[in-house]
């Protein structure tokens, strides 16, 4: 048996999260800070030396197989491609932000500050799970798993109206949960019937026959799940409720890496399975998709509250995700997947630093703010380059994978491009409109005393701010690690990009380029 | 409406070798200074502007190196492109950065570093006892990074950086004492109004990208002649959007008059010689679209021609000078649009008044600035008077671009702009006449300001004591003089056309109607009535302190903009507040509330069925946990 990379991955933040649980509530409050911090940097350590250890030119790798339940064919399958080990990255970078910029937040909690960082550990280590599951069991019970302790973040640490939100957030998504748990189910009846018996592995699902209209019925659970959790309109409410109300880091971890798990589901399983109903279900997905990316711009520009507004922007650039995801060609699916990891990036970034603002105001409203920059400066200069990096700015990182998805769309319709690219227009709206009231302008009551941002705090934000500028001008660590994985969903679902309509030849003669 | 071009070249640089491997360094020297400026921190306070000032120098001196070096090259092979990175590929999709440099550039290069220099220099003044003046210089050195990178890019996707890094820099310092509302205001609706431009480059690239594979200068211009004329047509349609973004043209000119809240020296860079110019870039840049799209060009005119008397007639009715001054900057781009969208023939006039231009405005406006400076900081014309003897100088070296602009003979302005009336007339006698009457507005409102301000009656406020502005600002701007004086030398020996023909084409030889010594004549006189007219209105008068209420709907149109605001306020704005405002109680009410019911409903069926429930989800959530755990620890027992 080779070395369990993966099972190590996913199961030492687990681990770690017992330990962090475990400590003594007698001992220094820092101690289960210090221990949390340290285990979500080994884990950073750890992946990124699998990702070095990751060849570009091979698809799925450091695959662990063990059967598992064998009445359902289910697996302990984990396996890493280019589109996993993206969101991996994300997850092991963010978490070691998040937990420095919350050192303070699970202080003054429902439980204590011990389980406030044994969740984050533990979400984290699901999170992973679910980025390596290569069994459509394995990954289900991930998926639903990831709740709990999300529930508990949010029900535990947040604002006043957390009890509420948590609720809503937990019933969306069971929801969700439970038509894909029909799906599955449904995969698991048309398997049993295959010569090979039940399988869930994805490896044998995806040469599996299915009926046209199983396979439509099957892709439809899939997709209703993920689009709650993505989530696109009309199935939204519930995140800007959580955000509003979750701890900063607690948002982070939610709509940076845990709403991944919806964009992530539809390329492996709604593509990877139900090639045949992807391109059936396409123009209603694009559709929506640049409906929710409109919508979600505005309803950012009404909101007077600042998580509300992140959230919905949120709404908005995943919208972005779907759309590259369904165009169908290399553009925008290669801009989806790196979106997916620069949006992380950016929501990261706005996230945290509104909510050091918030933490020393005291209030998420917009409209108590007002000429913060002449006291925070360092503050006000931060929360622009995240709003900048929001609102894809040339030359942060988001830029590339925003533009990739309109170019994208524009290949598969000038029209699906001309709407989405408004999205743009919105963007410099909601971000302006937020910077210019709470940062500019006269000093508004109760913010003169506002100190400007600490060491930890900058500490914090500076490794994902100053990622964001590099992938800005230097995405290529990234996209030789997605380009090749795109390479292989497309020709999973039977897309070829069109030739351009002139000057074929100019192209052509590099066809190295999309390696 | 147009005549038939000749084709348009193909770029096809070589390969950087010798003094060229510099070219990096033009953008790199001001990025290094504005990271150096805006991380370094408070210690930098002290010598901060001096960091900034001596990038801004040293990129122009390497931009003087290697204009020389190109100079002594054949004028076959000045085109030369430096590879630095691959920036991003997605399937055959591959965006390069890498830098052209050629005849157009280096133009370019020379103005915005030397320009750029010259204002760096003056700002050491004027930004003197500001206390985030290293900012300020910081901020500046991002602009000349960005202009320089919007100039040099090889691809429409690295203008796009460039686009929108100078963007950025403009939003940075219009809105930079951003504790005033109106600054603040001003700069965000000039981001975003250049947003609504910046749709025209994003589409503009998907297009180019599904018609030609590529974004790349190289591969368009190669492939552009075999395009179809409606593909053609909608890119240089949409790149004509993103010109009306940036260079404020009609419809989407309102920002630039806001814009002006800026610190003066910023209205003279970004708002006078070089952002607002780089729309005319694009479209000179991409003479291989509009060359093989007569329709687009069409488009292109007629932007040109609106915004040329628009801006004119907005600069007659303005009290506040750099108002004036910003509206006589949207007239004049307007002249240089119109000049672009002539094709071939227009092109190279378009750059020439595009550099003279940049000389002379930037010339006036910090002329602006140095009578601010005397006049603690008052815009307002009916509050000056009778400048010149306070303040010589600066009277001196604004004369200079004041008759630079109107077009006085034998000064740059003079002969660039004759250059477009004589080559509009040429084209199409509509176009030619409204760029002659243009002419005649500028010699008014041009008049009139400068009657305003250095003649007619002392209308000064109590306690203002005019006084001439330090030598640190009054040098640069005796060094913008003589450049507005003597621009026009660029067109000597029709150096300025031999010289961009490699880029832009060589244009067919074609006789005005009328002599061109009589065009010229025309236009002195024109000029001259405009003149003349500003005399008998405002200098034989006394000049009120304040503004008369009585006035002609058409000096209250002017005065509000021609209602460029109101239309967007009225037409754009409230609908779209009224749009958020209902989506938001729609999202509140009807998509959560739909949500919500099933909820209820769900929870009232539960109800019935409770038996041991606590209510509390989290019991229920610990509950399916510990389920879960059972379920999987069993069937792993079993199966092991």
């Amino acid at each position: 048996m080779s070395f369990p990379w993966l099972s190590i991955l996913f199961l030492f933040p687990i681990a770690a999260s017992i330990v962090v649980a475990l400590v003594p509530r007698s001992s220094a409050l820092a101690l289960p800070k210090l221990i949390a911090f340290g285990a979500s940097l080994a884990t950073l350590v750890f992946s990124a030396v699998i990702a070095l250890k990751y060849d570009t030119a091979k698809g799925m790798q450091f695959t662990e197989n063990h059967e598992w339940i064998k009445l359902f064919g289910a697996h302990y399958s984990l396996g890493l491609n280019g589109i996993g080990l993206t969101l991996v990255l994300l997850t092991t970078i963010v978490v070691p932000v998040v937990i420095l910029a919350s050192w303070n937040d699970g202080d003054e909690g429902r439980w204590s500050p011990h389980a406030f960082f044994a969740w984050m550990l533990f979400l984290e280590g699901l999170a992973l799970g679910v980025f390596l599951a290569t069994d459509v069991f394995l990954f289900y019970v991930l998926f639903e798993a990831t709740l709990i302790p999300l529930y508990f973040l949010i029900g535990g640490y947040g604002g006043p109206d957390r009890a509420r939100a948590a609720v809503k957030f937990l019933l969306y998504n069971l929801g969700g949960g439970l038509i894909m748990l029909a799906a599955v189910i449904g995969l698991y009846v048309v398997s049993a019937k295959s010569p090979g018996g039940p399988t869930y592995l994805l490896s044998d699902l995806q040469h599996m026959h299915l009926g046209t209209a199983t396979g439509r019925w099957l892709f439809l659970g899939f997709f209703i799940a993920f689009a709650v959790k993505v989530p696109m309109f009309p199935v939204h409410t519930w995140l800007p409720g959580a955000a509003e109300q979750g701890t900063p880091g607690t948002s982070v971890l939610m709509v940076s890496i845990l709403d991944k798990i919806g964009t992530f589901g539809m390329i492996r399983f709604c593509l990877g399975l139900f090639p045949e109903a992807s391109h059936w279900a396409t123009p209603v997905v694009v559709v929506l998709a640049i409906f929710t990316i409109l919508y979600g711009g505005l309803m950012a520009i009404a909101q007077d509250s600042i998580p509300r507004l992140i959230a919905y922007t949120s709404v908005s650039h995943f919208s972005f995700i779907v759309l590259g995801i369904f165009v169908m060609n290399s553009q925008g699916q290669t801009g989806a997947n790196l979106y997916m990891f620069n949006h992380g990036l950016s929501t990261a970034a706005l996230f945290l630093v509104t909510g050091f603002l918030i933490k020393r105001r005291g209030s998420p409203l917009i409209s108590s703010y007002g000429g913060v920059e002449k006291v925070a400066p360092v503050l006000a200069g931060l929360l622009l380059i995240s709003g900048l990096s929001s609102l894809s700015l040339p030359g942060l990182s988001s830029f590339v994978s925003e533009f990739l998805v309109l170019v994208g769309s524009f290949v598969y319709s000038p029209w699906a491009a001309a709407f989405a690219v408004l999205g743009i227009v919105l963007a410099a709206l909601y971000i302006l409109l937020m910077y210019q009231r709470t940062m500019t302008g006269p000093t508004a009551e109760g913010v003169g005393d506002i100190k400007d941002l600490n060491a930890r705090e900058i500490t914090a934000l500076a490794p994902v701010l100053l990622l964001i500028v590099v992938l800005g001008f230097f995405p290529k660590p990234l996209l030789s690690i997605i380009n090749p994985a795109v390479h292989d969903t497309l020709a999973q679902v039977g897309s070829s990009d069109p030739a351009p309509k002139v000057g074929a030849d100019s192209a052509a003669s590099n066809p190295e380029a999309g390696q | 409406m147009l005549v038939p071009m000749s084709a348009a070249p193909v770029v096809d640089p070589t390969s950087a070798h010798g003094a060229f491997t510099l070219l990096w360094l033009v953008i790199a020297l001001p990025a290094l200074g504005a990271v150096v400026l805006l991380l370094g921190g408070r210690r930098l306070d002290k010598f901060g502007h001096l960091i900034g000032t001596a990038m801004a120098v040293l990129s122009f001196v390497v931009s003087l190196i290697l204009f020389i070096t190109l100079l002594g090259r054949d004028s076959a092979d000045r085109s030369v492109s430096q590879h630095l990175w691959t920036w991003f590929s997605a399937g055959h999709y591959k965006v390069e950065i890498s830098l052209l440099y050629d005849q157009l550039s280096a133009l370019f290069l020379l103005l915005i570093t030397g320009v750029g220099s010259l204002i760096h220099v003056y700002s050491i003044g004027y930004m003197e006892h500001d206390e985030r003046r290293r900012r300020f210089f910081g901020y500046l050195n991002l602009f000349v990074a960005a202009m320089l990178t919007l100039v040099l890019a090889g691809d429409y996707v690295g203008v796009f950086l460039g686009w929108e890094g100078v963007g950025l820099a403009s939003y940075l310092l219009i809105g930079f004492w951003q504790h005033k509302t109106s600054a603040a205001v001003a700069a965000k609706k000039a981001f975003i109004v250049n947003r609504v431009g910046d749709i025209g480059l994003s589409l503009g690239a998907g297009l180019m990208f599904v018609t030609f594979g590529s974004t790349a200068f190289t591969v368009v211009s190669a492939n552009a002649p075999h395009a179809s004329k409606a593909a053609l047509t909608a890119i240089g349609l949409l790149l004509l959007l993103a010109a009306c973004g940036k260079s404020a043209q009609f419809p989407l000119q309102s920002w630039l008059l806001d814009a002006m809240e800026g610190p003066t020296p910023v209205s003279a860079l970004i708002h006078a010689a070089t952002m607002v110019t780089a729309g005319v870039y694009l479209i000179v840049r991409s003479n291989f679209i509009f060359t093989n799209a007569p329709d687009a060009r069409t488009g292109v005119v007629i932007i040109g021609c609106i915004t040329l008397m628009w801006g004119a007639i907005i600069g007659c009715a303005k009290d506040d000078i750099k108002k004036t001054l910003a509206g006589s900057t949207m007239s004049q781009i307007g002249y240089m649009i119109l000049a672009s969208g002539l094709g071939v023939v227009g092109y190279a006039f378009a750059i020439f008044h595009l550099l003279t231009h940049g000389f002379f405005k930037a010339n006036m406006f910090l002329g602006a600035g140095s009578v601010m400076h005397g006049m603690d900081d008052d815009v307002d014309m009916r509050h000056y008077g009778a400048l010149r003897k306070a303040m010589p100088i600066t009277f001196a070296t604004f004369a200079m671009g004041y008759l630079a602009i109107i077009g006085f003979p034998g000064f740059s302005g003079f002969w660039s702009k004759d250059k477009i009336i004589e080559t509009a007339l040429t084209e199409n006698w509509v176009v030619g006449l409204c760029a002659l009457l243009g002419a005649g507005i500028t010699g008014f409102y041009m008049t009139r300001l400068m009657l305003m301000t250095y003649f007619t009656n002392k209308r000064w406020e109590k306690d203002v004591h005019p006084h001439e502005s330090p030598k640190v600002m009054t040098y640069p701007l005796i060094a913008l003089a003589a450049l507005s004086v003597l621009g026009g030398v660029l067109l000597a020996g029709n150096w300025i056309v031999d010289w961009l023909s490699p880029v832009v084409g060589v244009p067919h030889e074609s006789s005005p109607p009328i002599p061109s010594l009589a065009i010229s004549a025309l236009a002195v006189l024109v000029v001259a009535v405009g003149v003349a007219t500003a005399w008998l209105l405002v200098g034989a008068q006394e000049v009120p302190r304040v503004a008369p209420e009585k006035v002609s709907v058409f000096t209250r149109a002017a005065r509000a903009d021609l209602y460029g605001d109101a239309f967007n306020e009225e037409i754009l704005m409230r609908p779209g507040d009224r749009l958020i405002r209902d989506l938001d109680t729609f999202d509140r009410t009807a998509v959560d509330g739909f949500v919500n019911g099933i909820a209820t409903s769900l929870t009232a069926i539960a109800n019935r069925l409770r038996l041991a429930q606590t209510g509390y989800v989290r019991t229920y959530a610990l509950s399916m946990l510990g389920g879960a755990a059972i379920v999987v620890l069993a069937l792993l027992v079993v199966n092991l």
